[in-house]
């Protein structure tokens, strides 16, 4: 990690606080499995001079993890780090601010798909960005799952769609099989249900199958 | 004193109002489908002026079966069958990716043999759906014979894949771990002599459909989708290739064998509605070139699929995995929490993807070229609603 030192170098910030890495009990053992890189943050701030995506072959995916850790912090929960495939959590007010910054310096430039997932235990909805680039050839095969976790009881998150537009669909999907408000998009209406739908969102985990 | 104020007169003396037209007044809402049969089961209103369109709102949903929650309480296994049924004639591509996530869930590995049937069997796929469309969007912009040769040259890939997986279209041959069956006897002759067939086909269909005047007439600068706006709007496949963004799941993110064959992406810089409808044509070329070389590559015996337990589980966990399929990346989403049913599934398909699209292109065009932006799309509403 000869880039994180020297990026560490120009900057007298204590590099003492190590991010917990939080990580939910069910996925706890997939992590063990595949997690052999340490994920502490380098330190630095958003406005450090950061290199760009391409130049780095080496673990690109660490790096990028860990780029936006040393940006915004303690923010970040980094859920794991895989070939090709990472997950961070970020609390929902700061959405936009990591989606714009993720953007920005690596050019992950689409959404290919919004997950929202119910989890009635912890009272909690996951929603998730699968995010992927067209431009640069060495992110174009990874994807960066950007993901939230709402209260279940008022679920609202703030919208992506001025981040990246081709989440228009899928937040509008999210939203109906769902049921988390997406706050800032031009249209949160049905859209695949039937007109007449009358009942709580189907993907709710307590929504039953008729005769199941 | 004209004839026209005359009759403004007139209209004043008998007591009437003269109302000014507006915008609004002038301009018409038609609603397309979903029982038009240029839409398939989808519909979408547009408000037309004149001849132009200036408004469009996609209404998808009318083919809905909820196969995401379906899936949750079926078990990984069960599920196969099911999930196919979005897109019945591209069913190998949509349940591979289906099986690659589950693979990497449950920890499983795929036996070579397995890997290159698997892939053929895609390839195969892939040219089934493709002549379909082809059919259609000949049909659809007033060429019969593109509509009848397609559909009859279909039935050869159709064949071959009934000698390999048993079913006409709806053939649930991927499993977690590998494909259902080994190839029958004497397949690899059979299905060398269909493609060495078919290519002769596709310099066919090139003179009488590409090379048609009237047909480039009606495509050529039609709905022309800048390479910008293709990436930022996030669609995929033929739509984003066709507009200069060289990007294939096959070749950025190889899957199973997909590293070891030798294939060109094939992507145009125009981005209208002929370099949309050309990328599925230059597709099924270049498939028969990659079916050649896994027919040639492929191991001469050995197991087709790793063995599994009954009721396969894995670990808590997530996986994300996607596949080239006809109509772009397809990526399955599952969260497992231990148990032999998935927790989550959630299906990212190419044609929900390219929706985008359409009102983005439709918006500004004529009225007339909607049959001609709409099939370009390659858009499957089935699929799309899932």
């Amino acid at each position: 990690m000869n880039s994180k030192k020297s990026r560490t170098e120009g900057n007298d910030l204590p590099n003492d606080s190590p991010i917990e890495e939080h990580v939910q009990p069910n996925e706890s053992k997939v992590k063990v499995k595949i997690d052999t890189t340490d994920t502490r943050p380098a330190n630095g701030t958003a406005d450090a001079i950061l290199p760009t995506a391409s130049s780095m072959t080496s673990n690109l995916e660490q790096e990028i993890i860990n780029m936006i850790v040393s940006a915004y912090g303690n923010m970040i929960e980094v859920v794991y780090v895989r070939p090709s495939r990472m997950k961070i959590r970020v609390p929902p007010q700061d959405i936009v601010r990591v989606a714009t910054f993720i953007k920005e310096n690596f050019s992950f430039d689409h959404a290919e798909s919004v997950a929202g997932t119910d989890y009635p235990k912890e009272n909690q909805i996951e929603i998730v960005y699968h995010l992927s680039s067209y431009t640069d050839e060495n992110i174009v095969p990874k994807i960066l799952a950007l993901s939230s976790r709402v209260n279940r009881d008022e679920p609202r998150i703030p919208s992506l769609i001025n981040v990246f537009k081709s989440v228009e669909y899928h937040e509008r999907e999210t939203y109906e099989m769902v049921g988390v408000y997406f706050e800032g998009h031009p249209r949160m209406e049905r859209f695949l249900l039937p007109e007449d739908w009358a009942d709580i969102p189907p993907l709710r985990k307590d929504f039953r199958i008729k005769g199941r | 004193m004209t004839d026209f104020q005359e009759k403004v007169d007139e209209t004043i003396k008998m007591g009437l109002e003269i109302v000014k037209e507006t915008e609004e007044d002038r301009l018409m809402t038609l609603s397309v489908g979903p029982q038009h049969p240029g839409s398939g089961h989808f519909r979408f209103t547009v408000k037309v002026d004149g001849d132009y369109i200036v408004y469009c709102d996609p209404d998808p949903g009318y083919v809905h079966r909820g196969e995401e929650k379906m899936s949750e309480y079926r078990n990984f296994i069960q599920n196969i069958p099911h999930l196919e049924r979005p897109v019945i004639h591209d069913s190998n591509n949509i349940t591979y990716s289906y099986s690659l996530a589950v693979e990497e869930l449950v920890n499983i590995e795929v036996p070579r043999r397995g890997q290159f049937i698997r892939a053929i069997a895609s390839e195969l796929n892939r040219q089934v759906y493709t002549l379909y469309w082809l059919a259609i969007y000949g049909i659809f912009l007033g060429h019969s014979t593109m509509f009848m040769w397609p559909t009859g040259d279909r039935e050869l890939f159709i064949d071959l894949l009934e000698a390999l997986t048993g079913a006409r279209v709806t053939h649930a041959f991927n499993i977690p771990g590998g494909v259902r069956n080994d190839m029958p006897e004497g397949f690899k002759e059979r299905c060398l002599r269909q493609i060495a067939y078919f290519e002769k086909r596709l310099v066919e269909y090139e003179d009488i459909f590409y090379n048609n005047p009237l047909f480039r007439q009606r495509t050529e600068g039609v709905g022309t989708l800048r390479k910008e706006d293709a990436i930022s709007l996030g669609v995929t496949g033929s739509v984003v290739r066709a507009s200069g963004v060289p990007f294939d799941v096959r070749k950025a993110e190889p899957y199973d064998i997909y590293n070891e064959i030798d294939f060109q992406v094939q992507y145009m810089k125009s981005g209208d509605s002929f370099a949309r409808s050309m990328i599925p044509f230059l597709d099924m070329r270049e498939s028969c070139h990659i079916l050649r070389q896994l027919l040639d590559k492929i191991p001469q015996a050995g197991e087709v699929r790793a063995k599994l337990q009954p009721n396969p589980k894995g670990p808590a966990g997530e996986s994300y995995k996607r596949v080239e399929s006809a109509r772009g990346a397809l990526g399955y989403y599952i969260i497992s929490d231990g148990s032999p049913k998935p927790y989550r599934v959630k299906i990212s398909v190419g044609s929900f993807r390219n929706m985008l699209a359409l009102p983005f292109l439709l918006v500004g065009s004529k009225l007339g070229d909607m049959p001609s932006i709409y099939w370009s799309l390659n858009y499957w509403p089935v699929e799309a609603d899932r």
